[in-house]
């Protein structure tokens, strides 16, 4: 395990924002939370604390946006995704305003304050934006390459951290691109294509049925739109089944995205979801509730013995 | 300073003009707000013909002022008036809401040319003007962000958000204009969602509140003139209206919201708005 990722995030935000004057950083609040603390000690100029005050938070970002700013807008993934949803339509996504709308504590990470803080639906409800494009962090090195990458590309972009650490998937030289899912492990009987920390536990997994004979691809696939459909198609003309793994519900999101490229180009290939069963979690231990909802490697693996024995 | 009797004049008959053209427009297509389009009229004219530093000429230049209609159902007034401003041909309000068009029923930024920020769904306004008031004070910018409301509008809790904001933030360069017309879709502002005394509450949320009678071109001119003197705070001007006026039968009438104007009631509005009394 490695630094928490809002750790990093709030590191890369002061890196790369703090001699570019156009980076302004807002935040509802939480900013001790999210980490964009960090960014006020740095820049205290640059830096709106607005109060809990989420949508207003993210049409002030729009306004930043229209005069040439690069705002960043800090809260709870579950509160942007809906209380900054209506600021996300008709700014960032209608009129392409360059709003970097930033989901802290993604997925069941803020797992003891419950469900009401869990966030299962955001990127359903981020995809279905045109002109959005949607990421999900993986792991640190990732998070620090999405926060420079939002700030070099003037784009209105959603990207889903976590609250916790995770594990070290990259070296800190990757490097990545938009719309390109990374193959992080080769594998020629299944392929796991996952985003955010189902990524390591997708790895885990591929290691776990390696013993048991079956040989798993991994992709992490971080950035969910724009869709690396062409890897996609690819991997699943080599592989005789596909498994999406995500920290969300299995309704919308990565697994939805994926069987709508498969299902478009005609492909049949046996498909198995891992994500939460249209479900809300309960509070308790991240690793319980990952454990309990079905969200680790051992759900993975389950998951391909019921694709690949039937 | 005072208004010269021949600018007001000019500007009275623009938007005798204006209202003309509006309703026209509007009884041709069938579709489109004209209530809130009557009554933000005059406002619309001397923030584009009086208040606002705006060169169509020149429309990216960074230190210009901006103005947002936040309610963005009066979009047909705004476009007649950014055309007579030279941003697009006054002809083109005939393509008002139709397939294709540059004027889009709620202005787009993407759309249209003069419109600065996408509008429509209410209560987004007042914040995203906010931020552009901000961001140009962190560039040193000497321009002033001039954001119209509706006083349905302010039913919206974002308004009070952003109230609270840009007290906090002491964004003086930020001038809101209430088209307080006192009706709403479905009835009075009374009856829907008493706001009740407003220049209190304005002025409890750290804003400077001025009063104006929004149909009257000098009072507004003069009260947006002070406006720009005023500092440390933002300012909210109400600007007391009537919703349909100009159009006997519309006025205060919360039904021509946004009903399709009929032939009958076309020829009547039409005597109206082109007599003396307007």
């Amino acid at each position: 395990m490695t630094r928490a990722i809002r750790d990093a995030y709030g590191e890369a935000l002061v890196k790369y924002g703090r001699d570019n004057p156009d980076v302004v950083v807002l935040d509802a609040d939480v900013s001790s939370s999210t980490k964009s603390r960090l960014f006020q000690e740095a820049c205290p100029e640059r830096f709106y604390n607005v109060g809990i005050a989420e949508a207003n938070m993210t049409a002030m970002a729009a306004g930043f946006a229209a005069v040439g700013k690069i705002p960043f807008v800090n809260t709870f993934a579950a509160f942007i995704s809906s209380l900054g949803l209506i600021a996300a339509r008709s700014f960032a996504s209608y009129s392409g305003l360059g709003i970097k709308l930033i989901g802290a504590y993604g997925g069941l990470s803020d797992s003891f304050d419950g469900p009401s803080h869990h966030s299962i639906d955001d990127i359903a409800i981020m995809r279905l934006l045109p002109n959005l494009k949607v990421y999900v962090a993986s792991d640190e090195v990732q998070t620090d390459w999405l926060v420079r990458q939002a700030i070099e590309d003037r784009s209105p972009v959603y990207i889903r951290l976590s609250r916790d650490a995770m594990p070290a998937i990259y070296q800190p030289s990757a490097d990545f691109s938009e719309g390109k899912g990374q193959i992080i492990r080769q594998g020629s009987d299944i392929t796991i294509i996952a985003c955010g920390l189902m990524v390591s536990q997708a790895l885990a997994a591929a290691r776990m049925l390696s013993d048991q004979g079956i040989d798993a691809a991994v992709i992490d696939m971080f950035c969910v739109k724009p869709l690396d459909k062409a890897l996609i198609l690819k991997s699943a003309a080599q592989s005789s089944a596909m498994i999406t793994a995500e920290e969300h519900s299995v309704i919308g999101g990565l697994g939805s995205a994926v069987a709508e490229t498969l299902c478009e180009a005609g492909l049949q290939i046996p498909v198995g979801f891992v994500g939460l069963a249209d479900c809300h979690a309960e509070c308790g231990p991240y690793e319980k509730l990952l454990q309990k909802y079905g969200l680790d490697a051992q759900a993975i693996v389950t998951k391909a013995h019921q694709l690949i024995d039937t | 300073m005072a208004l010269s009797i021949s600018k007001k004049t000019y500007m009275q008959e623009l938007c005798k003009t204006f209202r003309q053209d509006v309703l026209r427009v509007l009884y041709d297509k069938q579709t489109g707000h004209p209530g809130g389009s009557l009554s933000v009229c005059e406002i619309l004219t001397t923030l584009y013909f009086h208040a606002a530093r705006i060169d169509p000429g020149d429309p990216q230049q960074a230190d210009r002022d901006r103005i947002i209609l936040s309610k963005g159902h009066a979009a047909p007034m705004l476009y007649r008036v950014l055309a007579e401003k030279g941003f697009f041909p006054v002809d083109e309000m005939n393509t008002l809401r139709d397939f294709e068009t540059r004027l889009q029923g709620h202005p787009s930024v993407k759309h249209t040319p003069g419109v600065e920020l996408s509008t429509g769904p209410l209560g987004l306004g007042l914040s995203a003007s906010l931020g552009m008031a901000l961001g140009l004070k962190l560039d040193g910018s000497p321009a002033r962000v001039y954001v119209v409301l509706g006083d349905g509008e302010i039913n919206e809790g974002t308004i009070w958000e952003a109230c609270m904001c840009a007290a906090k933030y002491k964004a003086d360069n930020l001038i809101a204009v209430l088209d307080w017309n006192g009706v709403q879709l479905d009835g009075l502002t009374d009856e829907v969602m008493p706001t009740g005394n407003l220049p209190a509450k304005f002025r409890e949320f750290g804003w400077h509140c001025l009063e104006c009678d929004g149909h009257d071109i000098s009072d507004l001119c003069e009260t947006l003139d002070k406006a720009a003197t005023l500092s440390g705070r933002p300012v909210m001007i109400l600007a007391r209206t009537v919703k349909g006026k100009g159009v006997s039968f519309m006025e205060g009438q919360s039904a021509w919201h946004g009903r399709p104007v009929g032939k009958d009631e076309y020829a009547a509005a039409r005597q109206e708005l082109e007599g003396e009394n307007v």
